[in-house]
């Protein structure tokens, strides 16, 4: 049996555990007359009854088929014939994957040498053995969980508790995938990160001036030695953020105090939607628009007062960026003003100064921290952006504090090293992994500063 | 403080000189200094006002250069041809072998009802230039015309087919009728044809049902957002079962179970910080994890949902407790002192009074899934991929992935397509956006 079949014919059984359970637990009080008598509501049983059967099972139906191909791998390894066991590790594991390749059907068997075509058989012929006994084996536990609970089911179980806690542990599990998820970028990046650094030292990465990562691959090869010094992706990633926060910052701000303190309320109810659509479009259209309209524009223009600017330049990808990012600000911001209490205002207006003058004086300075912390949110949002620069940055990696120039960025040169096909050990896929790593300590290290400083802003006013 | 600083009562109490003068004194230079303030007061509100305006404004540039850029897209020229299906051509034996009607030379076939409407054409190189007007594609929907009804051998049928990018963007005047030796893609002679074809209506642009239905090609008339919207339909719709029960699950426990301890606040500062980590690190999780490890394909939307899941979790989780708050606390207690248990009183009463919010959020959650580039490129869903998937682990590309690599695309045809495929893409996501909207404003209860 397959094992998508499988998991059908163990929710059939599963559901015809529930009803057991729940006919077992009626009929221990004498039908639904009693069902005073019972500690629980008769579906709690049969809901016990389903989850003994079909929990212990799923547990064992997903170790085997984690573990089952490698087994079978192993197996089929060691009976191929001695010759092609002597093969160094890598030609055994292309073997290999020929006979997963015949094993899938992707080659035909009849294409296969004879030897692969052996394993393959085997392959299959173990496979179809270990699909059998995983399906008795799951079958068999389902049956004995659903077999075992139903015959401890007497008006006094405590049917509901159980289930109930089952239930919150799933709950728990659910919230749990969240630190998974950062335990498993921090492990995957680091680790791959690691292997990085066994290569290139860190230092020459940190502090190197020249990225070129093209490696050679022939020993002989002139001129591309590879070096992975990666300053200038740090700078042309500061640049690009830099033109953006420069962007996005006053008109956020200013866009935050007008809506909040100035504009009508039509007027608010109108146009506040329409800046969130900004933040609401996917990077990749702002990049095929930074990349497709306000680059070759802000050439036309630098031609007409004689700048040489580049169509890829670091001012193109980062004006479009800030515009993206206001509406980022200007969100964080209008929540910051909005808190300020009012009785500042009032205060500040009592002492006769105008609207302006409060709001410069009185409220910015009260919401500094928060804006502050909005504005360190932002930064590490521009320095993870990713299409915008990818569409609209260049690739070569420029140590300039021209904006007119090209730059590229950590981002850019994460997926120019990973699109397209690699090998998971090359210096050159690797050192994606190390720029990640920098990537996620870098916005880690922004987001935690930053939420903290939010927090402990809005604990003041409270 | 600046200049403006002393003109604050609260500020110029400090200073000694200043409380020397009378209040009179004070009054004067006060009103001698509103015009300046008064000033000051309107351009800070003009910045203000601009600062909304610019905003205003390249949203509306945005997607008037994307419309304008892009809605010629959903009209394609086609050509009007006397369609002969020659039997000695598609058939010779006579034997209506299936293998032999795939096989045929259905370019022939166009060749000779291109030679039918211009007689006076003469010589390879122009017979040549003659067949460039119509696509390569229109063969394959002469050949499909035919296998699915091999009645037409030997009939006669007029056919709009295809025409090649170059015809269709001169018709859609996005080039210009400058002939080859000015250094045009036409020569003379083509733009000569393509003008007595057009009036004799026998070129005209119509609706391009290519544009939904194909996935992508070579060839831009041909290419379609067929295969990346059915790309982007399975990732969602498998993002939507895991992210959705995975996120309202999180969101309860923390909210209605977990106790206030260190433990629960680091899971609390851990999904605020990952609702802010960049995408693309979620991406290089997916491929050391996902397919480094576990061994899944590459390019399957299966993986694409299961980064996506991970990347919207967050935000699924902090709307959904932000729902889960605005359950006022009376509800739980009555249902409490009705005897319920804590999770009956959850399941019963306080979630489906937080569905509309927690659905909210889900569809915005959704929605940034939708326009979510960087992450797919990590895990392979960039391939050029010609054939529409059927399922989850088929390789397969998504909506804003399409745009990306047509944006690389050099022909002049494809900056057109890749603007009709952001259209689409806003569509969607305008869609989606809409059914949130609606969906707290009619649902959404206020206490």
């Amino acid at each position: 049996m397959t094992p998508a079949a499988l998991l059908v014919v163990l929710v059939g059984l599963s559901l015809l555990a529930y009803t057991l359970g729940k006919s077992r637990a009626l009929a221990a009080v004498g039908g639904s007359r009693g069902i005073r008598n019972l500690h629980s509501l008769p579906s709690y049983y049969g809901a016990l009854t389903a989850l003994w059967c079909a929990l212990p099972a799923l547990v064992v139906f997903g170790i085997w088929l984690a573990f089952q191909d490698a087994i079978i791998t192993r197996l089929v390894t060691s009976h191929m014939p001695a010759d092609v066991q002597a093969l160094s590790p890598q030609e055994l594991s292309l073997v290999i994957n020929d006979v997963h390749n015949v094993v899938q059907g992707n080659v035909s068997f009849e294409n296969a040498r004879p030897e692969v075509r052996a394993a393959a058989e085997e392959y299959i012929e173990l496979r179809r053995i270990s699909r059998l006994a995983l399906t008795g084996l799951v079958i068999a536990i389902g049956i004995v969980g659903l077999v075992v609970v139903r015959s401890r089911i007497s008006p006094q179980f405590r049917a509901r508790n159980a289930v109930e806690k089952a239930v919150e542990w799933g709950l728990i599990g659910c919230s749990l995938i969240a630190v998974l998820t950062t335990v498993g970028i921090i492990a995957s990046v680091a680790f791959e990160a690691a292997r990085f650094f066994g290569q290139v030292p860190w230092y020459e990465f940190l502090f190197g001036l020249n990225w070129s990562p093209q490696t050679a691959i022939r020993a002989d090869q002139v001129g591309s030695s590879g070096s992975f010094g990666a300053v200038p992706l740090f700078w042309g990633t500061a640049l690009i953020s830099g033109i953006a926060m420069i962007v996005a910052v006053p008109i956020g701000l200013f866009s935050a105090i007008y809506l909040a303190e100035y504009a009508h309320r039509k007027f608010r109810a109108w146009t506040k939607p329409f800046l969130e659509v900004l933040a609401g479009i996917p990077t990749v259209v702002y990049g095929f628009f930074a990349a497709l309209t306000i680059g070759p524009a802000l050439r036309g223009w630098g031609e007409a007062f004689g700048l040489e600017v580049a169509t890829e330049s670091a001012l193109a990808a980062g004006l479009v960026m800030g515009i993206m990012i206001v509406p980022f600000v200007s969100s964080l911001a209008d929540d910051m003003i909005t808190a300020v209490p009012q009785s500042l205002r009032d205060g500040a207006y009592a002492l006769g100064a105008t609207k302006s003058e409060t709001i410069r004086q009185v409220v910015i300075r009260a919401a500094l921290p928060g804006i502050v912390g909005g504005v360190l949110l932002a930064v590490s949002r521009a320095i993870g952006e990713t299409m915008i620069v990818v569409m609209a940055a260049g690739l070569a990696a420029n140590l300039t504090a021209n904006p007119f120039e090209a730059v590229t960025t950590v981002t850019v040169q994460i997926v120019t090293l990973l699109v397209g096909d690699q090998e998971f050990d090359s210096p050159k896929t690797l050192a994606a992994f190390a720029l990640g790593l920098v990537l996620f300590l870098v916005t880690l290290g922004l987001n935690i500063l930053a939420l903290h400083i939010v927090k402990k802003y809005r604990e003041q006013y409270e | 403080m600046n200049a403006s600083g002393s003109n604050v009562p609260g500020d110029a109490g400090s200073r000694p000189s200043v409380s020397r003068r009378t209040p009179k004194e004070t009054q004067e230079q006060v009103a001698r200094s509103l015009k300046r303030r008064y000033w000051a007061e309107r351009r800070f509100r003009m910045y203000g006002l601009a600062a909304v305006l610019i905003g205003i404004v390249f949203v509306l540039f945005l997607f008037a250069t994307i419309i304008a850029k892009g809605a010629s897209t959903f009209r394609q020229s086609y050509v009007k041809l006397d369609v002969f299906y020659d039997p000695a051509i598609i058939d010779p034996a006579g034997t209506r072998k299936p293998e032999d009607i795939a096989n045929a030379d259905y370019q022939a076939i166009i060749r000779a009802a291109l030679r039918e409407r211009f007689p006076n054409v003469e010589g390879r190189r122009d017979t040549r230039e003659l067949t460039r007007l119509v696509s390569s594609g229109a063969s394959f929907d002469l050949r499909s015309r035919v296998k699915n009804n091999e009645d037409l051998i030997g009939q006669r049928e007029t056919q709009w087919v295809l025409a090649s990018d170059d015809v269709d963007m001169l018709m859609k005047g996005r080039i210009s009728r400058e002939t080859a030796d000015d250094g045009g893609p036409l020569s003379a002679q083509q733009i000569g044809w393509i003008d007595s074809l057009a009036e004799a209506d026998a070129l005209e642009l119509r609706f391009n049902r290519t544009f939904f239905t194909h996935g992508d090609s070579r060839e831009p008339e041909q290419a379609g957002v067929g295969g990346a919207v059915m790309g982007s339909l399975f990732t969602l719709a498998l993002t939507l079962l895991l992210s959705f029960p995975i996120g309202v699950s999180a969101a309860i426990y923390l909210e209605e179970f977990a106790r206030k301890n260190r433990w629960t606040d680091l899971i609390e500062v851990n999904i605020n910080n990952l609702a802010a980590v960049p995408s693309i690190v979620f991406g290089l999780l997916g491929l050391a994890v996902f397919i480094g490890f576990f061994g899944l394909p590459r390019s399957a939307p299966l993986v694409g949902a299961l980064v996506l899941t991970l990347l919207t979790l967050p935000t699924i989780i902090i709307a959904s407790r932000a729902a889960l708050k605005g359950v006022p606390p009376s509800i739980r207690e009555a249902a409490l002192g009705m005897g319920a248990s804590k999770i009956q009183m959850v399941t019963h009463h306080v979630l489906p009074l937080a569905m509309p919010g927690m659905l909210t959020g889900t569809i915005i959650g959704m929605a940034r899934a939708l326009g979510e580039t960087a992450p797919l490129l990590m895990i392979g869903m960039v391939a050029f991929i010609v054939d529409v998937p059927r399922g989850f682990t088929d390789p397969a590309t998504v909506l804003p992935v399409q745009v990306f690599l047509w944006a690389d695309s050099p022909e002049r045809a494809f900056v057109e397509r890749t603007s009709g495929a952001i259209i689409v893409l806003l569509a969607f996501l305008v869609v989606m956006n809409a059914t949130a909207v609606v969906l707290r404003n009619r649902f959404e209860r206020r206490w």
